[in-house]
């Protein structure tokens, strides 16, 4: 097989016993990439330089052994394009690389040179809030590869990627992996370090693995886990061998459904398959109930105050001052309006309209301030389940893949795609979602399982039960 | 109508730490521009604020030395504006759980004690400074994200000169606690002014004005003074004040308005989602407290109980830390029983040449040794008082010592009583008229026969033992 093709751990057990080289691998995605990424556009700058420099072959060092690792557009590296696919940050050459990719050169991994698609600064759930136009589902192309990570999450089920760096704040990471049918993971919050991830709504971000298999996730979160100075909100608690949680049983383990997810909106196809999955975990052994979280109505509402609130704050210095794009101006006003109006696409505008209108005198209390009231019902709603629970198993996303164009026009729509997903987010616990199924029209399905804040080896140890026991993530799509 | 003035006076304080509040750039003034940023200060994408131990260290110790009460909880708020002097658009302030509140500086002011209220001490970071030039504007952003501290007085202040002494007081204070330069030229410190105006006896507050751009506590006042007059007469003539913020123009000596209140900023202050809840444990403030310097008002008690001398003379050695510590010392290394002279010297000649030299105390280029060696020389009477100033001048211009310039200007007094005894005969031979009324009880001529003796000696007699040998040699004849 192609190694392209093959997951991260099977090709680091082929570097180590020099079966392959990681000119090998390169030549092979760049050759994947040259045939399908002209239908898929994971990578919007494919016809950027980068190629070449990367091409100076690069030795085996380091438990990643010169592995390359697909980046989203919104992660800083130093010296590739960061533009979080924004006109506004165009030609963003950060001086500077985030912490989580730090970690991985120091850990021998290499920085893919092309950045992956994304919805503007992250704001969407199809990829086709771009500047550089829409990724394609590459199990149909007439469909969205999910957002906001979609252009990870395409490359690496294209295999035009053996992993891949997301990044989720409502589900960004978790739904497109649901899409394309391969493992996405979003951490605790804190878990994974921020810094140098170009921030969207901070008390929500969180940097985490796209993947091929659960194993490859595992080790992936190791690799970009711990406690980082330059993070404030990153926690200093222990990486465990998260390698350590795979293979292991799930006999007696208690898992619950919220029946607050199993209700009118949720795809037939999706629920069939969840519920099926569900029976597998039981079949192993698992001890399956019914749990309730009474306040998963309010996620999408809060979640749209608060993430918007901040966002709204946190692209302000994208203001034609300093680095990106500056329209050109008579005044200082002027440069500020013609830079933000032709800089973001519409729903970064739709996004710092309402989080700007949620934090002004007057409407903070009613809004922002009862969002955070809310959010904190919410966590506790998670607090009191894993008293009972060892993880919670939900659908990751309402519905399958959707086509592209079908949800662009109605943001309420799309909002509501990530309503399985955004919770998680809100509690600030870790989320993983792995295929699951297929419906009729050949798209897959995912199954997320959440457990209770760093306790990413329970999902491990449950996401890698149901892969040992299923076919789904063998899949791959015909292109 | 007679009207009474409030003011509320808003301070801002540059603290002197090593590394700005939330990155690790330096704090030094006056580089190139744009030489002490880093991606942190400069806001750059996904960069993230780091808090500053020192910074709130420093904003701890500034706190208890006002009194206030240091929360438990307490967090940063982003405060949203945009102004190309700041890098992310929105500034790292404090908003509704500052670092303390609650707080008091007693005033000396017109030489009455007066308490002002502190309302609350927070920190936050500064932004960074525009440079304009003729076609285009630069920004420097050496100074963005330099830790603040923001202290508001209540409205606790009634006139322009209050307003005057309350910054000096406080300035005072935050000298001793070696926090920050306090310079309002080089901007460390920085003072925004609320004034408004209400009938006298009444108790509420009439329509405030927000005073921006002084930049001295001289400019303080007379800015606060420009508006005492301004609103008085505006009230006077029936009119409504608006209220606004207006800007001080030093040079013209008016103030315009900037901007009125419903052109406000909204400055939509939310939880910096960064930087999370912190708290100050109860052992952080009691270790910081027990740290504290000896803060002026402490100092100047200690000074009059120690060293008898009175409140005034205990004011001006206080006036600056180090002065005061320049003053201890000096009076330290003086014998015990002579200390009241060193006070004098301090507060007389030693204070005069720092004065005429635009100095401080503790500025001044002499060897503390060699002014006790000066003194001495007076005390033991082996110069006049009057050489001795000028003996300072030079000790001050040369930096040589005492013992040098005196001998060199052969200033030894003559107090050999056989020496003088042939230059007071004399005297007292060519003054016949003074000497009989001296006789017939008039004292004053004796001052003038002690006089004419010193013109004699060059100013080398000593005038106690002249006046002495004039009193014997006339009661003799």
């Amino acid at each position: 097989m192609e190694a392209n093709r093959l997951t991260a751990h099977e090709l680091l057990g082929a570097l180590k016993e020099k079966r392959l080289s990681p000119k090998d691998i390169d030549e092979a995605i760049y050759a994947r990439i040259g045939k399908i990424d002209s239908k898929v556009r994971a990578y919007p700058r494919t016809g950027n330089s980068g190629k070449e420099a990367d091409e100076k072959a690069v030795g085996c060092a380091g438990p990643l052994c010169g592995l390359p690792v697909t980046v989203k557009d919104n992660i800083c590296t130093t010296g590739l394009a960061t533009e979080c696919c924004s006109r506004i940050l165009s030609g963003f050459y950060p001086p500077y690389d985030a912490t989580v990719i730090a970690k991985l050169k120091s850990a021998g991994a290499r920085i893919f040179p092309w950045k992956a698609n994304m919805d503007e600064f992250a704001f969407g759930s199809s990829t086709e809030n771009s500047c550089f136009g829409p990724t394609c589902n590459p199990w149909n192309t007439a469909f969205v590869p999910g957002g906001s990570s979609g252009g990870s999450a395409a490359a690496v089920a294209g295999d035009e990627a053996i992993w891949a760096l997301g990044s989720d704040t409502g589900g960004s990471i978790r739904q497109p992996a649901s899409f394309c049918g391969v493992v996405g993971l979003k951490p605790t919050y804190g878990r994974v370090s921020r810094f140098g991830l170009v921030a969207f709504a901070s008390s929500l971000d969180q940097i985490g693995p796209i993947t091929k298999d659960v194993e490859d996730s595992a080790i992936l979160t190791g690799a970009i886990s711990g406690y980082d100075p330059n993070d404030s909100t990153s926690v200093d608690y222990p990486v465990p061998d998260y390698t350590k949680s795979l293979g292991m049983d799930i006999k007696g383990l208690r898992i619950g459904m919220p029946k607050e997810y199993f209700v009118e909106g949720l795809d037939e196809q999706v629920k069939l398959s969840v519920k099926e999955a569900a029976g597998k975990l039981e079949s192993l052994g698992a001890c399956l109930k019914e749990v309730s979280l009474p306040h998963a109505q309010y996620a999408v509402p809060v979640y749209y105050i608060i993430a918007t609130a901040e966002a709204s704050s946190n692209l302000a210095r994208f203001d034609g001052v300093k680095y990106g794009y500056r329209a050109p101006s008579e005044s200082l006003m002027d440069m500020y309006k013609k830079t933000r109006s032709k800089g973001f696409g519409e729903e970064a505008k739709r996004r710092i309209i309402l989080g700007t209108f949620a934090l002004s005198h007057g409407y903070y209390d009613a809004y922002y301030l009862r969002a955070l009231k809310v959010r904190t019902l919410i966590k506790k709603d998670f607090d009191t389940a894993f008293g009972d629970f060892d993880c919670i198993i939900a659908p990751t996303s309402p519905t399958p893949a959707f086509r592209i164009g079908e949800k662009a026009s109605d943001p309420l729509k799309m909002y509501l795609s990530d309503i399985y997903t955004i919770s998680v987010n809100l509690a600030g616990i870790p989320a993983i979602s792995i295929p699951c199924g297929f419906t009729r029209e050949g798209l897959p399905v995912g199954l997320q399982v959440m457990a209770k804040p760093f306790n990413e080896e329970m999902i491990f140890r449950v996401a890698h039960a149901f892969e040992r026991n299923t076919e789904w993530h063998k899949a791959r799509p015909q292109l | 109508m007679k009207y009474q003035t409030v003011i509320g006076l808003e301070v801002h304080l540059q603290l002197n730490t090593r590394t700005k509040a939330f990155c690790s750039c330096p704090t030094d003034f006056g580089r190139t521009p744009n030489s002490c940023v880093c991606p942190v200060c400069l806001g750059m994408p996904g960069t993230l604020p780091v808090y500053n131990k020192e910074a709130l260290g420093y904003a701890i110790k500034v706190a208890l030395a006002f009194s206030c009460k240091i929360q438990e909880r307490t967090k940063f708020d982003r405060k949203n504006y945009f102004y190309p002097d700041l890098p992310k658009n929105y500034q790292i302030s404090q908003y509704d759980l500052p670092l303390s509140r609650n707080g008091h500086l007693d005033i000396s002011s017109g030489g009455n004690e007066k308490r002002i209220g502190i309302t609350r001490i927070h920190l936050e970071e500064d932004a960074g400074k525009l440079i304009h030039g003729d076609k285009e504007s630069m920004v420097d952003f050496n100074r963005a994200g330099v830790p603040l501290l923001e202290i508001v007085s209540e409205p606790d202040l009634n006139s322009p000169q209050e307003a005057f002494d309350y910054l000096t007081n406080l300035k005072n204070v935050i000298e001793y606690l070696d926090v920050s330069d306090c310079d309002m030229e080089k901007g460390s410190l920085r003072c925004d002014a609320n004034i408004s105006l209400r009938p006298e006896g009444s108790s509420g507050l009439g329509v405030k004005t927000e005073l921006k751009n002084m930049n001295s506590f001289k400019g303080v006042k007379d800015a606060l003074s420009y508006e005492v007059a301004r609103q008085t007469g505006l009230l006077e003539a029936g009119e409504k004040l608006a209220q606004e913020t207006r800007l001080w123009d030093a040079e013209k000596g008016v103030t315009s308005s900037m901007r009125t209140k419903e052109e406000a900023n909204d400055y939509r202050y939310f939880p910096d989602p960064d930087l999370s809840v912190f708290v100050i444990g109860r052992e952080t403030v009691s270790l910081a407290a027990s740290r504290l310097p000896e803060l002026p008002k402490e100092k100047a008690g200690r000074f009059m109980r120690d060293y008898g001398i009175s409140a005034y003379e205990a004011g001006i050695l206080t006036a600056s830390r180090k002065g005061a510590d320049f003053s201890e010392e000096c009076i330290k290394l003086y014998p015990e029983k002579d200390k009241k002279s060193m006070v004098n010297w301090l507060i007389g000649p030693l204070l005069s040449e720092a004065n005429a030299r635009k100095r401080s105390l503790h500025e001044l280029k002499i060897d503390k040794d060699e002014l006790v060696n000066l003194l001495a020389f007076v005390d033991n009477q082996s110069i006049s008082h009057l050489s001795a100033k000028s003996v300072l001048t030079q000790m001050i211009d040369s930096g040589r010592p005492a013992s040098e310039i005196i001998k060199e200007n052969n200033m030894l007094q003559i107090s050999d009583a056989g020496e003088l005894e042939s230059m007071v005969c004399q005297i007292i031979a060519e003054n016949e008229k003074t000497v009989n009324s001296f006789k017939s009880g008039k004292t004053n001529a004796l001052m003038f026969l002690v006089g004419q003796v010193m013109k004699k000696s060059s100013g080398k007699a000593n005038p106690k033992i002249v006046g002495d040998l004039i009193r014997r040699k006339i009661g003799d004849a």
